[in-house]
């Protein structure tokens, strides 16, 4: 029976919120579970790093994940290797999984133009800051990798504020349609700012908006890790080779919570309860997946201090990175809006300088 | 004389709204997170508790039913005030702008009018992620039909922000959210308006005329005391409407100086200085006396932070640009 064939409020579960086994676990070797475990406690510690780094007037405002690890990179670990993800800006800890360096989240943060520059060899997406505004370009990379015969999957994920514009239905309507394969990974974290879920819409679920366009909709706990592994690759399959009868494209609804604000610009104490906080933090993706590993005998105190140090290294290795990369130079400004500077731009690009020569950058900078 | 308090611009907004709020039961606001959240920049603090979820509505997330919806509510004579939480996410809702709230009275031939007022942070300058920084405004000042406001003081928001409201046809009302928390102004308590489409004299000055609006007010104003240590007076007229201009008050100002330069944030082509060049070209050709400056900024996507102070125009930038209009000879 495909994992699709359920209830649209019946979650997929592999472990409960103790880490113990209460569904299907997915065929994943010891080395890919502590690779998602790895990954998981490396968007955590970039995450409260970030956080303390936009504290300390280090970094600009920075949206946090902590809590959606299990849903970014149960799901980013279930793509083959030339597939895309399409994201928003909050995904991160998906985009590490891709092979985004993380100076470069880093770098974006600090207000560099270049940090939302990846590596050609990793294939994400920009970040899109505009809700929903990406859903429609994870179909339309999709169906040019169908028109091609590509055979890439594109995963695009956004939160559950983004079902509720019209770029989120209209690109669901296209993928029916034209078939392609998309998934759509909608990271349902309760909360659009200071809007909760049940205020988005009247729907039971996110995830029954797809019986509308005509394809899979499903939910999974989001907070673990191991199901949102076993739904994504279901998905990435179905797009990449749909069995007769059925479409590529799938919606999965992620259920899980951002335990901090939603930029460090927010006071999510204005909108919710402690008690709320606590009652998610309960299901924390992390402590979950390390219990089970713990239990098969995968993960031990010695391994996941071995782990700890890996990471806090690379996050270190990081930010020192980040921190150095001088100040762009103005000309950077003019780069890129189009293929070489047009003759107005280099106009403007020489009023710039002359203006330096003159009064020295403290002309623009107010020092 | 009425009792008055000592608010920033945004606590002048929120003055505003509550006010309107009180004086008429048509008033609704409407958008994401003004309600228990009390808006990201608490422009709508308190109001939620004090008026209820009826009249200050938290939304879902979706741009164009924000103010699609306000369009049909104020169709049937409400005065709504839809927000948009950041002006760079305006576009979602611009086909609902463009093509019914600027439209909806001359396609229903006075039929329908839309009392509603579109109100919007923008502008750049405060370390913002991206698409929280941009100014374009000319794209709203470009549709006939549509009245664009622009405070860049507390009084004036206050008093703006009621005229819009009550005012029978559509405003966006951009709020320079660097200026935010700026300063402080003693704001009257009781309700005022300040008339839509008149420009306010911040300097005077017989030297150069420069015309500005928003943020850009403060440096503009930073930069004309510097040049009048120079000996370069000039005259600064704040717009505060840039759709309708205060043609008169420009052309006046002009006259009397015979040289210009006007200041905006907003990229240079096809910005509103172009249009006020346009202007003085056309109702002051023969008092001109030196090319007229365009003190913006550049045309090129709004950038991440670390360089937005080389985008935006600052006082040293506008002295300079204002000094090549004071020192031109022919």
């Amino acid at each position: 029976m495909s994992v699709f064939d359920r209830a649209y409020d019946d979650p997929v579960r592999v472990l409960d919120e103790d880490g113990t086994v209460v569904g299907d676990v997915p065929d994943l070797d010891e080395a890919e579970l502590v690779g998602i475990y790895r990954d998981m406690r490396l968007a955590r510690h970039f995450d409260e790093r970030a956080v303390s780094l936009q504290r300390q007037g280090r970094m600009g405002t920075y949206p946090p994940l902590s809590g959606q690890e299990g849903a970014q990179v149960g799901s980013a670990t279930a793509l083959g290797e030339t597939d895309w993800i399409v994201p928003s800006y909050r995904e991160h800890g998906a985009a590490f999984v891709r092979g985004l360096p993380p100076e470069k989240t880093l770098l974006y943060w600090m207000g560099h133009g270049d940090g939302a520059r990846a590596p050609d060899d990793v294939n994400v997406f920009p970040i899109a800051v505009p809700i929903a505004s990406q859903v429609p370009h994870a179909v339309g990379g999709a169906w040019a990798s169908k028109l091609r015969g590509d055979g890439d999957v594109f995963v695009c994920y956004f939160g559950d504020g983004a079902t509720s514009e019209g770029d989120f239905h209209e690109a669901c309507n296209f993928a029916g349609v034209f078939d392609t394969p998309t998934v759509f990974f909608c990271n349902n974290n309760q909360w659009a700012i200071s809007v909760p879920r049940e205020r988005q819409t009247r729907s039971a679920t996110l995830a029954q908006k797809a019986e509308a366009y005509g394809f899979a909709g499903v939910q999974v706990d989001g907070m673990d890790p191991l199901a949102v592994y076993q739904v994504t690759e279901a998905a990435v399959e179905k797009a990449r080779d749909p069995p007769d009868g059925r479409l590529r494209p799938t919606l999965i609804e992620a259920i899980q919570y951002r335990f901090g604000a939603h930029t460090t610009a927010d006071d999510p104490t204005v909108y919710r309860d402690d008690d709320e906080v606590e009652t998610w933090r309960r299901k924390d993706p992390i402590p979950r997946l390390e219990r089970y590993l713990r239990d098969e005998g995968i993960l031990d105190d010695d391994r996941i201090e071995t782990i700890e140090s890996e990471v806090e290294r690379r996050v270190a290795d990081a930010i020192e990175a980040a921190e150095s990369a001088p100040r762009p130079e103005p000309r950077a400004l003019f780069e890129h809006a189009y293929d070489g500077l047009p003759p107005e731009l280099e106009t403007q690009y020489a009023a710039v300088e002359t203006l330096r020569e003159k009064r020295g950058d403290a002309a623009f900078l107010g020092e | 004389m009425s009792d008055t308090r000592n608010l920033t611009l945004v606590q002048a907004v929120r003055d505003g709204l509550h006010t309107e709020l009180r004086e008429d039961d048509d008033v609704v606001v409407m958008g994401q997170d003004v309600g228990r959240n009390g808006g990201v920049f608490r422009a709508t603090e308190g109001l939620y508790d004090e008026f209820g979820g009826d009249r200050v509505v938290d939304t879902p997330l979706a741009e164009s039913a924000i103010v699609g919806c306000a369009v049909g509510m104020a169709a049937m004579g409400m005065r709504p005030v839809p927000e948009i939480q950041f002006s760079g996410f305006m576009y979602p809702g611009y086909d609902q702008i463009v093509s019914h709230m600027a439209r909806f009275r001359a396609r229903s031939r006075g039929r329908f009018t839309l009392p509603m007022t579109l109100r919007a942070p923008y502008g750049g300058g405060i370390r913002a992620p991206e698409h929280h920084s941009e100014s374009k405004e000319a794209f709203y000042a470009h549709e006939a039909g549509l009245k664009v406001v622009i405070p860049s003081t507390p009084y004036d928001t206050k008093g703006l922000l009621a005229a819009s409201i009550r005012d029978p046809d559509p405003v966006i009302f951009l709020e320079p959210k660097l200026i935010y928390r700026a300063f402080r102004e003693e704001v009257p308590e009781e309700p005022y308006t300040v008339p839509i489409g008149e420009a306010a004299t911040r300097r005077e000055g017989d030297d150069v005329a420069v015309f500005t609006y928003g943020a850009m007010t403060r440096p503009t104003l930073e930069a004309a005391e510097t040049l009048a240590e120079d000996g370069i007076d000039c005259e600064v007229l704040d717009l505060r409407t840039i759709s309708p201009l205060d043609r008169e008050a420009i052309v006046d100002a002009f006259e009397h100086t015979g040289r210009a330069a006007v200041v905006h944030e907003a990229p240079k082509t096809a910005g509103l200085a172009a249009e006020i060049t346009a202007i003085l070209q056309e109702e002051a050709l023969l008092y001109q006396e030196a090319p007229i400056e365009r003190i913006t900024g550049f045309d090129v996507p709004y950038p991440l932070y670390a360089l937005e102070d080389y985008y935006l125009p600052s006082a040293k930038r506008i002295e300079e640009g204002i000094r090549e209009a004071a020192e031109f000879e022919p």
